[in-house]
């Protein structure tokens, strides 16, 4: 079954199968000798396909693909009625299944179906999903100002809402020269490009663990969401009591409109699915969520891509542009872009739109 | 001992038919689908994570030689770029490990990791359609909550610091893990969420036709010359569950379960066992009792099997 000589299998099969099939007494044999020229043609086609995909066969064998295939699916049809040879049956089962998933496999390998994404199919799977973003976006700007209320209330939360690892300097009570210096430019590029990587890593997981929570009908999702925004709120406060709020919303829009976007698509994918999941309408709830499921896929990998952009901003735009001003102009670029990526950017394509429907 | 214990395999066939799916082809072709065994989606998973974490190893380490063969080098100094691409590369490649190896190989034509390629199961959408990225996407994300949170918590667990993370992440993956016990399908959250299942990807070869040479042929011995003609009351004992243990018996062709079954069947139709004919004797009979009972098949009558 390994790299067979091609020449031997377009010689009609006949070198590997020697047998006069007349000298077979049962009728199932003669029928099963009959045809196993065709079977093991498809099976060597299926192997090689299985292999490396379409590159691995030429035009003919893809024309008579699916010829073969009804052949043996016939033959399999056939054979269980009046063959009793379990080993025939079994290898056609698996034949026929083996070359049923290539047939009906994925139609297009992953770069097409990439390219398909970014033209297209991402932005309107971002579309589809539009009331769990209005949702998720009230939930953030809700959670965010929790945390200022909080705080403004008792300075004790602040500890309690910002995780260990970013209290430094930006601690209740800190000065403005201290808060003005966490905000300041890095005096070289080195050691940025580890961060960039190491937030990536960070913020994506993040994103992915947002949506893959919306399995439980969305809550952990929403609940997520509204501990990471009331973080952010709990450090608008900090900076805005220090008067410092102008630069510190600067320094944050570098990244933050790419990446607080992104997780704001990674809630309302998992709130999707939590919801169709919840509510699923006339359809079975498995079929409810396998559909919102699969387009929440698409919503996400879009997010590692947005992750990947926020933490490349965030590691060198933000630590290396000075100044509100610009700094504003390259955070209200970015989501100007996403925007009108994903709301204005509406190409045609009916037929990836018949294919997401069926 | 071969033709009367029926049992036990009798129970084998009920509990993998309790797996057995149909699904219409768009041809109208009604293809059978095994929904892959727990056990052998478990191994295939821990396969997996084998391959996974010793491969990661084995990059750390590699990379560690390296970075040290790099400062070496470069004994005073000018290191920082050095260390930190090794760096980028180490956070980067875990991270791909854990999101892209499930997702490349599922994505691929056999869609199925090399773990699931050796316990011979696949990916498949649920319900015979196409399998898309989107779902291969789908069910991998939803992967890291499944194992990795849960499993990240239990490691952090013992060092105490995380409190009772660890009985929580406990109670997080036996949920988890108990997801394809309480559906037929065996479905995992995942699974759910994509609307994909996996399902056994047999790779049979073809065997030989048995009815081409031998005594099946002509019911005639190479060895002795003798020829076995079976009558109707000899060969109606036996039913299809019989001729197929004897198929595999054959094809198998171990001496001391053909001298087994040969005894046992002389005894059952009450002849006088010889020695040393075995095969072309059971091959005749196996021939024989399938043009038997395929013809019976044609005229729609089947017998299961002996007790029948």
């Amino acid at each position: 079954m390994n790299s067979p000589l091609l020449s031997s299998w377009f010689g009609r099969g006949e070198v590997a199968a020697p047998v006069d099939i007349e000298s077979a007494t049962l009728r199932s044999d003669r029928f099963r000798l009959e045809r196993e020229g065709d079977w093991k043609r498809l099976e060597d086609i299926v192997a090689r396909m299985e292999k490396g995909g379409l590159s691995r066969i030429d035009d003919a064998e893809l024309l008579a693909l699916p010829t073969l295939y009804r052949t043996a699916a016939s033959s399999l049809s056939v054979a269980r009625e009046t063959s009793l040879d379990a080993a025939t049956l079994r290898y056609l089962e698996g034949l026929v299944q083996r070359a049923w998933f290539q047939v009906y496999g994925p139609r297009q390998g992953f770069f097409a179906w990439f390219r398909g994404f970014l033209f297209g199919g991402w932005s309107r799977a971002v579309r589809e999903i539009w009331l769990d973003i209005c949702i998720a976006l009230f939930v953030m700007v809700a959670g965010a100002i929790v945390g200022w209320l909080l705080v403004v209330r008792d300075v004790d939360w602040y500890y309690r809402l910002v995780p260990t690892q970013f209290v430094d300097t930006r601690v209740p009570g800190a000065s403005r020269e201290e808060l003005m210096a966490t905000l300041a430019v890095e005096e070289s590029a080195s050691g940025l490009s580890t961060f960039a990587a190491s937030l990536f890593s960070n913020n994506a997981g993040v994103s992915i663990l947002a949506f893959a929570l919306g399995f439980a009908f969305g809550i952990p999702s929403l609940l997520l969401l509204i501990h990471n925004l009331a973080v952010l709120g709990a450090m608008i406060w900090l900076f805005d009591s220090a008067g410092l709020g102008i630069e510190f919303a600067a320094w944050l829009s570098v990244h933050g409109t790419t990446e607080l976007f992104g997780i704001l698509l990674a809630g309302a994918a998992g709130l999707h699915i939590g919801r169709s999941m919840a509510f699923p309408g006339d359809k079975s709830v498995l079929d409810a969520a396998a559909e919102s499921g699969r387009r929440g896929a698409v919503v996400m990998v879009g997010v590692v891509i947005m992750m990947i952009v926020a933490a490349l901003l965030e590691a060198f735009p933000r630590q290396l542009v000075e100044g509100a001003g610009s700094r504003f102009v390259i955070g209200g670029a970015f989501l100007a872009f996403w925007l009108s990526y994903f709301f204005l950017y509406r190409p045609a394509s009916a037929a990836h739109e018949s294919e997401a429907a069926g | 001992m071969t033709m009367a214990t029926a049992s036990p395999s009798q129970t084998r066939q009920a509990a993998a038919d309790k797996r057995l799916r149909q699904i219409i082809t768009p041809e109208g072709i009604a293809l059978p689908i095994r929904v892959a065994g727990r056990g052998s989606r478990l191994g295939a998973l821990v396969l997996d994570f084998v391959l996974v974490i010793t491969a990661m190893i084995a990059i750390y380490l590699l990379v560690i030689w390296l970075a040290a063969e790099l400062m070496l080098a470069s004994a005073f100094g000018v290191t920082t770029g050095a260390s930190e691409a090794v760096n980028i590369f180490l956070i980067l490649t875990f991270f791909l490990a854990r999101y892209g190896y499930f997702l490349a190989f599922e994505l691929g034509p056999r869609g199925a990791t090399w773990g699931k390629r050796v316990l011979g199961i696949r990916v498949a959408a649920r319900g015979g359609g196409r399998l898309t990225p989107e779902a291969v996407v789908a069910r991998n994300l939803l992967r890291d909550i499944e194992l990795f949170m849960p499993l990240i918590f239990l490691l952090v667990a013992p060092s105490g610091q995380a409190g009772s993370f660890g009985l929580a992440g406990l109670v997080w993956f036996l949920t988890f893990m108990a997801f394809p016990f309480f559906n037929k399908d065996a479905l995992r959250a995942g699974d759910i969420i994509a609307g994909t299942w996996v399902v056994e990807a047999p790779r049979a070869k073809l065997a030989d036709a048995l009815s081409v040479n031998g005594s099946a042929a002509n019911g005639k011995s190479d060895v002795t010359g003798a020829r076995y003609d079976f009558g109707e009351a000899e060969l109606s004992i036996y039913g299809e569950h019989e001729l197929q243990v004897l198929e595999r018996m054959l094809r198998e062709d171990q001496p001391e379960s053909l001298a087994a079954a040969h005894a046992a069947i002389c005894r059952k139709i009450g002849w006088d066992p010889g020695a040393g004919d075995e095969r072309a004797f059971l091959e005749a009979f196996y021939a024989q009792l399938r043009a038997k009972l395929e013809g019976d098949m044609r005229f729609g009558k089947r017998k299961a099997d002996k007790f029948s």
